[in-house]
């Protein structure tokens, strides 16, 4: 199993969902115990990887490859680095526990489950797959189980919702595939992503589509296609809908995961295949980043739906991940090497992608807990909760703090880092972000105000407090929030080998940014 | 070669000949209702055909009959595919309840008939031969279309099949004639040297021929704007004619139409140099890539709009149509191989979605998108082999689909990035259509509630379903066997001048 372990951890759920297939619909308890199994042992495996996994090493681990498809070049390669394993380990464990929020689901559990499952196939296999083929085959997978997974057992906008996440996806991952192929046939028609990491640079140089840089061209092109994922604005129109449609499981999947799928596909793609275009790209990123801090906080302010808020939330977070990104290029000749700088902006930026894995996860949960009680999530329909569910109340202000990046919780971390990192370069930028800050701890504060402070809304004196499976599934993400906060070391030191390495890369490449 | 030598070579077309007959004389001696056996002789027929075209020595590249037919491995492929779909709707249509209180010993015959012309299609190298051969394609199709003498849709099909089969083959009729008039010959090679020595002045007369032309192969696979029979024809025809004719004639059409530009406005076939190459000045390549363009962009558009399952079906068609042609303008061998090995997938994927709309009328619903609501929950297995097929349609991983689509972007991309706007396009016309193929998906399991009796369909139908879905799946992740095929096949016979 070592030598095939990534293998294992991609294709377990899907023998789960063939041992779904076969058992009798009628059985729900059977397929619940299997899906728990399917994941528990995926995410016991990840986090066997990471015991294994070198940290000073900053190249792929655990590879694996074989033959596919000969004529067309198209190889099964597997590989793991400190950029993929946090994701790796995230995926594991959010899918473990998203098994136990989806205990609920009272309809049609076996294709719920199957999906579910192939879901998570899908998304483990993009995080691991190191052949563009395979990458794209896995990035498109995922589209279908969450086509079905919003659209049947979704909130009453569901089959809006579900087409409009499948159309801007597709749309994206249609640019994307175009992309690929222009890869493919001008740098030495191979899909292996280290061989294209090594000849695109070189083999794009001074290649001309339409008169525009070719490196541009693809570039921009990829970008698109990963933005919508992320999503960043004008892109994230799908996201507010189909995060709010979805039940609370698969809110918490998307919101969790698949939105890092569009980070982690940039900065494994668009960052070491074609640095170059990072130094033209990097102004515009954190411009972007701006607007998506801006644009989400304002309207995340103006929500009435708790769920709503928690949705434009990400969209408010992810800016502050691009800003970091951006950062990148302060390791540059033109920004005087500021490695340190690059450091801080591009590990916060990773880091704020597995934060904000764990954070909205956790908020989303929350939510789903009071919407299970209420059968409604309106923020002006509650006051006073705070008297009728105490322990959840707790819970929800640690999460709603996580979220609003308070000292000691682990969102403030990875948001200050992307902020120390961006600052020498895009000082303007950053200044006008800390707005987005203001703003982000107003809507939290506020809605927890509305909802938990206040008289007491006598219809929800008698609530439930928040059960033992519920808190099962927050207690874990509420651990690494607050652990993080105090002492995000062991994170940065897992991830900074390969970091050093995409710095380095796009370092490097300011030399020839001249080109432009 | 010369003409007795030829019938060694002919052996396929001999046994269907031989076929068509033994089926009309064995349907005198069968009572009207016993008169679906006939399909056991036709089956044994095309059975015998495909032995005679396996055993044939696939290194023999020539012409036949004086330079009529040419013998190529691109033929036996078409062949072949041609010869599967035959019996795969053969299959089908005993299967279809609308068949049921017609005499179906003719409606075989005829297929037969198809199915020879088609084989002549696919390999005619003579102006005069291809216009038999399209006629005789397009005539058995006229009868099968109309074959519900007691139904007003399809009677009306089978009258605007006729018209516009009529109007479109007299206009290429007159541009086979012209372009004889400018070449002195009908032979494709002749008039590919004649093209060499032909004066600017003439190249008017040869654009106008080519379009003339185009009109004719267009009719067959249904390209705009040459395609307005096809929803028609496709609505009111019984459904698996239609599904056989949005499949088999349209590959013998491509068949036809590859030949005819690659060995006369080409290189001639050989396609050693990927890059656009054309003996003439005429804008051919940009004419084709304008009609996949607009072939595509229209189907797809009025797909959407569609509340008919079938005249969905039949605008995905034309769309379909438009994604193959994308990739004839490459003029190379990459642009005829993706369109090869989307055909194969296609055939799977459009017979698979035209079974289920049969299935599900025979079982007493009916072709609109209402009847299929909540059909995941009556019948899951059909829900799930429609989405299937429907998914395959779009081009989502892992599908046949997606694998035929890539083929043809790998295809376009290649050919340079002047070229990259048509991929483009091309690719933004799937995101179109997967709206309306999802629409079916969300009709069968979004609409509908769970049902206490599950429906789950016949063996022989399920053999059928598993025929054409674990293709569209299994040739989505592993299609070696498919690609070297083709690769095989991409043999044209040419005559260097």
């Amino acid at each position: 199993m070592d030598t095939s372990i990534l293998s294992w951890i991609i294709w377990i759920p899907v023998i789960g969902m063939a041992a779904i297939a076969l058992i009798p619909r009628e059985k729900v308890k059977t397929i619940k115990m299997v899906t728990a199994v399917a994941t528990g042992i995926q995410f016991l495996a990840t986090l066997g990887l990471w015991s294994r996994f070198e940290e000073s090493n900053g190249g792929f681990q655990f590879m694996e490859r074989a033959e596919w498809i000969p004529s067309f070049n198209i190889t099964y390669i597997l590989g793991v680095d400190g950029l993929s394993l946090p994701m790796v380990i995230l995926t594991g464990l959010l899918f473990f526990l998203g098994t136990f929020v989806s205990w609920n689901i009272n309809r049609a559990q076996k294709g719920y489950f199957a999906l579910y499952l192939l879901l998570n196939t899908g998304v483990m296999g993009v995080f691991l797959s190191l052949d563009f083929f395979l990458f794209y085959v896995f990035w498109e997978v995922m589209l279908l189980p969450m086509y079905f997974l919003i659209g049947m057992w979704g909130g009453p906008q569901r089959e809006y919702a579900a087409i409009k996440f499948f159309l801007y996806t597709l749309f994206g991952s249609v640019l994307m595939l175009i992309a690929i192929l222009a890869l493919y046939f001008t740098c030495g028609r191979t899909f292996d992503m280290l061989q294209l990491m090594q000849t695109a640079p070189t083999a794009l140089d001074g290649v001309m589509f339409w008169g525009m840089s070719a490196i541009k061209v693809i570039w921009v092109m990829l970008f698109i296609g990963f933005a919508i994922k992320v999503p960043v604005f004008p892109f994230h129109t799908w996201l507010p809908l189909a995060h709010v449609e979805a039940p609370t499981a698969i809110s918490v999947i998307l919101a969790g995961i698949l939105l890092k799928l569009g980070v982690y596909g940039i900065l494994r793609i668009n960052y070491t295949m074609l640095p170059v275009a990072v130094w033209w790209f990097a102004g515009a990123l954190a411009l972007l980043g701006l607007i998506n801090v801006i644009w989400g906080a304002m309207c995340a302010l103006a929500q009435k739906d708790l769920k709503k808020l928690v949705a434009y939330s990400s969209v408010n977070h992810m800016g502050y991940l691009l800003i970091g990104m951006a950062a990148v290029i302060a390791a540059g000749e033109a920004n005087g090497h500021n490695l340190l700088a690059a450091q801080a902006g591009l590990g916060g930026a990773v880091f704020q992608m597995f934060n904000h894995g764990t954070i909205s996860a956790m908020l989303f949960i929350l939510v789903g807990v009071i919407y299970e009680r209420a059968h409604h999530r309106d923020i002006e329909g509650f006051g006073g909760l705070a008297t009728s569910m105490p322990i959840y109340s707790g819970i929800v202000a640690v999460a709603f703090f996580a979220g609003l990046g308070l000292p000691g919780l682990s969102g403030f971390v990875s948001e200050a880092m992307c902020f120390i990192g961006a600052f020498p370069v895009f000082k303007a930028i950053v200044i006008a972000s800390t707005l987005g800050i203001l703003l982000n701890a107003a809507y939290f504060l506020w809605a927890f105000q509305r909802m938990f402070m206040g008289e007491m809304n006598e219809k929800y004196k008698e609530l439930p407090e928040i059960n033992k499976m519920e808190l099962f599934t927050v207690i874990p993400l509420l651990v690494i929030t607050v652990f993080f906060g105090i002492y995000p070391r062991p994170f940065l030191d897992l991830i900074s080998s390969t970091m050093n390495v995409i710095i380095d890369t796009v370092a490097n490449m300011g030399g020839i940014a001249g080109v432009f | 070669m010369n003409n007795l030598q030829s019938l060694s070579l002919y052996w396929p077309e001999l046994i269907l000949t031989v076929t068509v007959l033994i089926t009309i004389i064995a349907d005198l001696f069968y009572s009207p209702k016993e008169s679906g056996r006939t399909a056991l002789w036709v089956l044994g027929g095309l059975f015998l055909a495909y032995i005679a075209i396996k055993v044939q020595d696939s290194t023999i590249v020539t012409t036949l009959f004086m330079g009529n037919l040419a013998f190529d491995p691109f033929a036996s492929f078409f062949k072949t595919l041609i010869l599967f779909a035959t019996v795969l709707v053969i299959f089908i249509s005993q299967r279809t309840s609308e068949l049921d209180g017609h005499r179906t010993g003719e409606y075989y015959a005829l297929m037969a008939i198809m199915v020879f012309g088609m084989f002549l299609m696919v390999s005619a190298i003579d102006l005069i031969m291809v216009y038999l051969a399209i006629e005789i394609v397009s005539i058995s199709s006229f009868i099968l279309a109309g074959y519900l003498r007691g139904d007003l849709r399809s009677n009306e099909a089978a009258l605007k099949y006729v018209i516009y089969g009529a109007f479109s083959s007299g206009i290429m009729l007159f541009g086979l004639s012209i372009v004889f008039g400018l070449a002195g010959s009908t032979k494709f090679f002749a008039i590919q040297e004649a093209m060499w020595n032909l004066e600017g002045s003439a190249n008017f007369a040869f654009t106008l021929a080519t379009v003339f032309i185009l009109a004719g192969f267009g009719y067959k696979i249904s390209a705009v704007p040459f395609h307005f029979w096809t929803p028609d024809v496709y609505e009111g025809a019984p459904t698996s004619i239609t599904a056989y004719l949005s499949v088999a004639p349209k590959a013998a059409g491509f068949a036809l139409a590859i030949r005819f530009f690659n060995q006369v406005f080409g290189d001639g076939g050989s396609f050693i140099d990927p890059s656009l190459t054309t003996y003439t000045e005429l804008p051919w390549p940009q004419l084709l890539a304008a009609l996949a363009v607009v072939t595509m962009t229209l189907g797809n558009l009025v797909a959407m709009q569609q509340n008919n399952i079938k005249r969905m079906l039949a605008y995905s068609s034309i769309a379909h149509a438009g994604y193959m042609l994308m990739a004839l303008p490459t003029l190379s061998s990459q642009g005829v191989y993706a369109v090869m090995i989307y055909l194969v997938m296609y055939m799977f994927m459009n017979l698979g979605a035209f079974f289920v709309v049969i299935y599900v009328k025979s079982q007493g619903g009916g072709e609109s998108f209402d009847d299929f609501r909540g059909l995941g929950w009556k019948m899951p297995i059909v829900g799930i082999v429609m989405t299937i097929f429907m998914l395959s349609l779009t081009g989502i991983p892992p599908t046949a689909g997606f694998i035929g689509k890539f083929y043809l972007f790998a295809a376009i991309i290649n050919a340079g990035p002047q070229m990259y706007w048509l991929a483009i396009i091309g690719a933004i016309n799937s995101v179109i259509s997967l709206y309306y193929y999802m629409r079916v998906v969300k009709v069968m399991f979004f609409e509908g509630k769970s049902s206490e009796t599950v429906l789950v369909p016949s063996i022989p139908v399920l053999l059928i379903f598993m025929v054409l879905a674990i293709p569209s799946v299994v040739f989505g992740v592993y299609w070696t066997p498919i690609a070297n095929w083709v690769s095989q096949s991409l043999i044209f016979f040419t005559q260097v001048i």
